[in-house]
């Protein structure tokens, strides 16, 4: 479905993503992981088009994609969240998912209906699916760490994708929150069906939920392969596992 | 629910407001028949201002020049040339959301502060136009003694004119703001980069607002007229943007009708103050330092947290706004 071929993104004389390689096929859960500064974060701006990659391809459904903006790219199929709570503070819970419901059903532009009464039963039950929603009618600022991060799920599955990237979905969450999170990711792809991208430092929960890792390093793609190949990859071993 | 009934309690309000606006004319003396008009003009002129700036976060700096643009194309009609009276009241918002729509253009490219900076030298291109064409514009005198059509010619009827006209734009600005263009545009202010990754493209939903915008900036310059009965170039000086400006930031740029009092106190300010002191834009700056230090929200923001403390509650009103 997605298929990244040696992608390159320099900022200035860093090379940020060095030669970037990865396929993710329909249905799979896959997880990137790498030190901190390997060039995940970057791959993902550059997939969802936040970044315009220097050179490589970033096949979607064997489409070019890497020069589309991103508002193209998500109509494409591919939604996202992102590293830092990344929500709309002012608004309420429901509003900040139903304002990707309406994206998704092309009435952002409609200028003369009340919003109030449009896209409601579905951002409902995105809201249901992912635990928020008696929590709607609170503006979004005033949500815990943990419930935004939640909140920023449910906004990316307004999109209704085909593919949903998630960039560290677990990050700075308690222990607790950590593994209602995973078992909501999980429970999501299984569900729905959903393709799954993400990140994530947390070795446990990779190994313990994805389908496929990627190894990067310095901006560049060790291996991707079944999480027990990659246990036993004696580069990662050295590069990333060792330490630990 | 508890918004339903708000709803319907400040629908009724608006409505015994706007009757008792619609009796006022029998009491007042002419002066303030006249003031009031000016009042709601500016209201309308800042009410549209704040569709940028308190709602999408764009720092339109140089909203004067629309109003202006719509004044002058409507005197200049009215002034030099035979069309009907009402082509002529037509022609004003549309060629002032036309001008927003080619600044527009430039300006949404670049970022917050960047984009109010091109948007202040782009207008004041369009002011050296009106100040410098004495051949049509009448240069730094303006056009005076414009002809208005009989019907709204006298104060009192001017007055209604500019009530019902300004009535209906504050309608159709409320229902673009409840619309999912207003939401979306609420969502692009609070958060752009996210708003893209949802779908939106977030430049053509920006330029639309500034077009939206400048249509009833120019409809406001269009009454003016009809009041004033003369344009002049000071209304498309930059110094006229930065009061409709802070009318939006005094007044509560996160409301609805925050725009509104900021707009009848500026008004107010400039008129009975003015009229003692021309440094009485001395005392706009004391008051904006004060706004800045004590009330960031404005006077309607600041009310709603006094009023609702709680935070489920505030959120149902900031649904509502």
């Amino acid at each position: 479905m997605l298929r990244v071929e040696d992608l390159h993104k320099s900022f200035d004389d860093f090379r940020a993503v060095n030669g970037a390689n990865l396929s993710v096929q329909k249905g799979e859960l896959v997880a990137v992981i790498g030190p901190n500064g390997a060039g995940k974060t970057t791959l993902f701006n550059l997939i969802t088009g936040q970044l315009q990659p220097d050179s490589g391809k970033i096949l979607l459904n064997d489409e070019d994609i890497s020069k589309l903006p991103p508002h193209i790219i998500c109509r494409k199929g591919v939604a996202r969240s992102f590293q830092i709570a990344n929500v709309f503070p002012r608004l309420s819970v429901f509003r900040n998912v139903q304002v990707s419901v309406l994206s998704q059903q092309r009435l952002s532009n409609k200028l003369f209906q009340s919003a109030s009464r449009l896209a409601v039963q579905e951002t409902n039950r995105i809201l249901e699916s992912v635990g928020l929603w008696d929590r709607k009618m609170d503006v979004a600022g005033s949500l815990s760490h943990g419930d935004k991060r939640i909140l920023e799920i449910a906004i990316a599955l307004g999109n209704e994708p085909e593919l949903l990237i998630l960039d560290e979905p677990t990050a700075g969450m308690s222990p607790e929150e950590t593994a209602t999170t995973m078992a909501l990711i999980q429970r999501l792809a299984a569900d729905q069906g959903l393709t799954i991208l993400f990140c994530e430092h947390d070795m446990e929960v990779v190994f313990g939920t994805a389908q496929s890792i990627m190894v990067m390093q310095q901006g560049q793609t060790i291996v991707q392969a079944k999480p027990e190949a990659v246990r036993q990859n004696s580069e990662v071993q050295q590069a990333y596992l060792g330490g630990e | 629910m508890f918004g339903e009934m708000i709803r319907q309690k400040q629908f009724g309000v608006s409505i015994a407001v706007f009757v008792l606006l619609l009796l006022v004319p029998l009491f007042l003396p002419r002066f303030y028949i006249y003031f009031l008009a000016v009042i709601y003009l500016t209201a309308l002129l800042a009410m549209s201002l704040n569709l940028c700036v308190g709602h999408g976060m764009l720092f339109q700096f140089h909203h004067g020049v629309f109003y202006g643009v719509g004044a002058y194309t409507a005197g200049l009609l009215l002034a030099k040339t035979s069309v009907p009276w009402w082509i002529a009241f037509m022609a004003g918002p549309l060629a002032a959301a036309f001008a927003g729509l080619l600044i527009g253009i430039f300006c949404i490219r670049l970022n917050r502060l960047y984009f109010g900076m091109l948007q202040i030298s782009l207008g004041s291109l369009i002011w050296a136009i009106a100040f410098r064409w004495y051949g049509l514009t009448g240069g730094d005198d303006g056009i005076h003694g414009i002809p208005i059509p009989d019907f709204i010619a006298s104060t009192t009827s001017s007055y209604y004119f500019v009530l019902v006209v300004m009535g209906i734009c504050l309608i159709l600005l409320y229902l673009i703001l409840k619309s999912p263009f207003g939401s979306t545009l609420q969502a692009i202010r609070d958060n752009p980069e996210r708003c893209a990754a949802v779908g939106i493209n977030v430049r053509r939903h920006q330029l639309m607002t500034i077009i939206i915008a400048t249509f009833f900036g120019g409809a406001a310059g269009v009454l003016f007229v009809i009041v004033e009965g003369s344009i002049f170039p000071d209304l498309l000086f930059w110094v006229l943007s930065l009061e409709i400006f802070i009318m939006c930031l005094l007044g509560g740029w996160f409301t609805f009708a925050g725009p509104i009092l900021g707009a009848a106190i500026i008004v107010s300010l400039r008129t009975f103050v003015g009229a003692y002191t021309e440094y009485w834009t001395l005392i706009l700056g004391v008051i904006l330092i004060l706004l800045i230090f004590f009330m960031p929200e404005g006077i309607m923001g600041y009310n709603y947290r006094q009023l609702f403390r709680s935070r489920t509650k505030y959120a149902s009103q900031i649904q509502m706004e």
